[in-house]
């Protein structure tokens, strides 16, 4: 039995491809996608994916971290405001940590975000990388 | 005739250099740099793997294909000894990242360093069949090498995606032609972690035998000589082996510089000429012959001629080139962050 | 609505017990405050725990309390709402003493954070964040409040001497409480040399991992004037919550619910910013300390670092705040921590905080500012003089 494999699975969307809820009242656009729109109480929505670049607008490097993040640490945690202005959290990869500010520019990849020890279950997601092409 | 609609490669921004693995088991550097032609090798961080690199090669692929819908691949097969699952494939993951399911084939390829060209060949076979209008071929790996084993200079990560079609081709797939006899060369068996391999028996029987005769039958089959082609690729488990096989042949290394990546990136074994072959593509002209032998062990070799076609001028540089991945955005590990990042220090959970 | 008022208080030892079980704690502080206030009965319960679950697999705390209290059959409920349960307690009493509802009730809070690994304890502690959202990507609560840090740094110049500043002041405030977790004094420079925990907080900049529990009673005026001791008057109560995730937060350097709850309770209890003489604020990390300064209006935005530095929120300052230590130097244990702010609030209030720490000019109104998470919830109370 995994925690990981209903709660992952309902995720795919979000988490694999990056969908997002946008409003049609509003024009508003949330991820991860809701029902309900907290400005408007619209209802109605379409699915749309966030781009794949940004800037990021906070981040952290977490040097003590749970024993499950231990091989990737100290690692990079930050807010990206993507190109269509949905902010975004997420691992800051590939980058040296000691160069990563405020208003960095970002892409965003798949990689996989957590690994069930030997036997459990894998999940992907999306991470940020420094933009450099 | 079918061939490639879209290509694409990802590989890792880290390397480790030969010196480095040298230092901890007492090894001669020089002489690994220059009996295997390799001077440093791509290593994978924790948060990549054969499924993550392969997402990102589809989705470059997807890119240069321009307009491929996802939803009309009709079959995803990913070719690679790592797939992180040894029970379920690695290709769910990666047709659910790109939006292709659910109407897809979906199959898990495995022969050692060929699964990625096995992808290729059966790709191509269904659309030369007409049983679906477009098919992707993912060829990935971040394989491992036992520690202060020779294999361990070399194993590297990398991967490279394909989607073939009918039309709208960037290279025509003239011909193919796969050659496979049972040789012990190189293997793991199941539940081992680290892979084992024959010494001196994995060149002349294996590795060139098999080449070779793959290589041979195809050019037989096109009625084509090595002077016809403007590039050739081959598998790629050090930067000696496909240099010698191509002289072999009759190519030269003008033909094979531009897929000539080992020296660089190590071994990425399925990856190796495939991603040679999307390296080669970058800088290809329309009309270009392009050659391509892989090898597995075990053993076989899958053996493609492709042409070329004026597309390639429209899509090359719609996303990063496969040099740029190789030389540019590059950090170096020591070997503690390599055995790391490997997973090869025994750890409670 | 009657009036209600605060006749009693009570607190377990807080730090690492060892010796006592969760029940324990919860009894230890209970029977305090009730000694303390006199009363020979409750009518209802109201216990505050964050995670009686993922800290040691017991749930159903309301119950569990009221039994080894001795009391089968009290009503008792048990309220959650991350770090601000404590204060949400405190609400439901209040609301039920008000309401008529009954006459009189415990508010409690109670937390037990050690019998299970640090790992553990972080993950738990970890529910308070957005599972999905920001957990499943590594954050930690250190490295969320470390993230509005930054954010606070990079628009206003706030810097981490400033953050340093507010783990002593509490600290030195915490070296004259005897309850306190950490009864020292650490300096500037110890914290900014302590080691970093998620950049830019060290982990002198964190409050700990603690075992507490912490009790008041609230009753009716009738009442309260029978037991013929001196008394406080809760007057207001604000409740506000806000996005979970803090990629939703319009501005990262802020807590809106902080300030939206502050206002509800001021118009509860008739009251302006300008009336309050002290507070107890969630400084969870010292960077929330500086940011609630801020958000209830007590500063400028970017003003709050200065003014700490100068010294005007200590024990002598214009406007103290945790003077009872905080959460940095009193301990958090999570579900007790709005309790105890109240309990500091009335010690104050009536003149009996201890060996020295007793603001020495005779405050008549104060405030407790308790959050969740990174500020999805916020209760804030006014307690004053009766």
């Amino acid at each position: 039995m995994s925690m990981f494999s209903a709660r992952n699975w309902r995720e795919y969307p979000q988490r694999y491809r990056m969908e997002a809820s946008k409003f049609k009242k509003s024009g508003k656009t949330y991820f991860p996608p809701r029902d309900i729109d907290p400005e408007t109480g619209d209802t109605e929505y379409e699915i749309v994916r966030l781009p794949d670049t940004g800037k990021l607008v906070t981040y952290t490097v977490i040097r003590v971290a749970p024993n499950m993040w231990g091989d990737e640490g100290p690692y990079a945690l930050g807010i990206a405001e993507l190109a269509d202005g949905t902010r975004v959290m997420a691992q800051i990869t590939d980058c040296n940590i000691d160069d990563v500010k405020i208003g960095m520019e970002i892409r965003v990849e798949f990689r996989r975000i957590q690994t069930e020890g030997h036997s459990g279950v894998l999940s992907y997601g999306y991470k940020f990388t420094p933009k450099w092409f | 005739m079918a061939g490639i609609v879209g290509y694409g490669a990802h590989l890792p921004r880290h390397r480790i250099k030969v010196e480095e693995i040298a230092k901890v088991w007492g090894a001669d550097a020089p002489s690994y740099k220059k009996g295997l032609m390799l001077r440093e090798k791509s290593v994978p961080p924790p948060d990549m793997d054969t499924i993550t690199l392969s997402v990102e090669a589809a989705r470059r692929a997807l890119i240069r294909a321009q307009n491929v819908d996802p939803k009309d691949i009709g079959a995803i097969y990913i070719g690679s000894e790592s797939h992180p699952y040894a029970v379920k494939p690695s290709g769910t993951t990666v047709a659910e990242a790109i939006g292709a399911t659910p109407d897809i084939h979906c199959a898990d390829f495995e022969f050692a360093c060929k699964a990625g060209s096995e992808a290729m060949f059966v790709a191509l076979s269904h659309i030369d069949s007409g049983a679906m209008p477009y098919a992707l071929a993912i060829a990935g790996d971040t394989s491992q090498g036992a520690p202060s084993d020779a294999l361990e200079f070399s194993a590297a990560a990398g991967a490279a995606a394909f989607i073939m079609g009918k039309e709208n081709l960037i290279a025509e797939c003239l011909y193919t032609h796969s050659w496979m006899n049972d040789v012990p060369d190189f293997w793991r068996r199941e539940h081992e972690f680290y892979p084992q391999h024959a010494g001196r028996f994995t060149g002349e029987p294996a590795y060139f035998r098999t080449t070779m005769g793959a290589s041979e039958a195809i050019l037989k089959k096109a009625g084509m000589k090595p002077s016809d082609f403007k590039y050739a690729i081959f598998h790629q488990p050090n930067g000696k082996f496909p240099q010698r096989v191509s002289r072999m042949l009759g190519f030269t290394q003008e033909q094979i510089d531009p897929g000539w990546l080992a020296p660089r990136l190590g071994n990425t074994y399925s990856g190796a000429s495939p991603i040679g072959l999307t390296a080669t593509l970058d800088v290809s002209e329309p009309g270009d012959l392009i050659f391509m032998c892989s090898y597995g062990s075990g053993a076989g070799s899958d053996a493609f001629v492709w042409k070329v076609t004026e597309r390639i001028n429209e899509v090359r540089d719609l996303t990063i080139r496969t040099h740029k991945l190789l030389d540019e955005n590059l950090t170096y590990v020591d070997y503690g962050t390599y055995a790391k990042f490997r997973r090869k220090i025994k750890k409670n959970y | 609505m009657r009036d209600v008022c605060c006749v009693g208080v009570g607190m377990s030892k807080w730090g690492e017990v060892w010796e006592r079980s969760l029940r324990q704690l919860f009894v230890d502080a209970a029977t305090a405050a009730i000694k303390d206030s006199g009363v020979d009965h409750l009518d209802s319960l109201h216990v505050g725990c964050m995670s009686g679950g993922m800290f040691i697999g017991q749930e159903h705390i309301g119950a569990l309390c009221a039994d080894y209290l001795g009391m089968r059959g009290l009503p008792a409920t048990h309220v959650e709402s991350a770090c601000a349960s404590g204060g949400i307690a405190v609400r439901q009493g209040y609301i039920e003493v008000a309401a008529g509802v009954a006459d009189i009730v415990m508010a409690a809070g109670v937390e037990k954070m050690t019998d299970c690994s640090g790992d553990d304890a972080t993950a738990a502690l970890a529910g308070a964040a957005d599972k999905e959202y920001e957990v499943f990507h590594g954050a930690t609560f250190p490295g969320l409040y470390a993230m509005m840090a930054h954010a606070h740094m990079h628009k206003y110049g706030t810097t981490p001497e400033m953050l340093a500043t507010v783990s002593s002041k509490n600290h030195e405030n915490g070296s004259m409480n005897p309850v306190a977790q950490y009864p020292f004094k650490v300096s500037v420079d110890q914290v900014l040399s302590s080691v970093m925990i998620a950049d830019p907080l060290h982990i002198l900049d964190c409050s700990p991992i603690t075992d507490g529990a912490s009790a008041i009673i609230l009753t009716t005026e009738e009442i309260a004037k029978k037991l013929g001791k001196p008394y406080t008057k809760i007057t207001g109560s604000g409740l506000a919550t806000d996005a979970i995730q803090l990629a939703d937060r319009t501005d990262l350097a802020s807590i809106p619910s902080a300030a939206l709850a502050l206002e509800r309770a001021l118009k509860m209890a008739g009251k302006k910013l300008s009336d309050i003489d002290f507070a107890e604020l969630h400084d969870c990390f010292t960077i929330a300390e500086i940011i609630i300064m801020e958000e209830i209006g007590l500063y400028e935005r970017g003003k709050a670092g200065p003014a700490v530095l100068a010294g005007e929120t200590r024990l002598d300052g214009k406007f103290p705040i945790n003077t009872s230590g905080g959460l940095k130097a009193k301990g958090h244990p999570v579900g007790a921590t709005g309790v105890a702010q109240m309990v500091e609030l009335h010690k104050q209030l009536l003149g009996l905080a201890e060996n020295g720490r007793q603001l020495k000019t005779s405050p008549k109104v104060g405030m407790a500012q308790n959050m969740g998470g990174t500020g999805a919830s916020s209760a804030v109370h006014i307690m004053e003089v009766a």
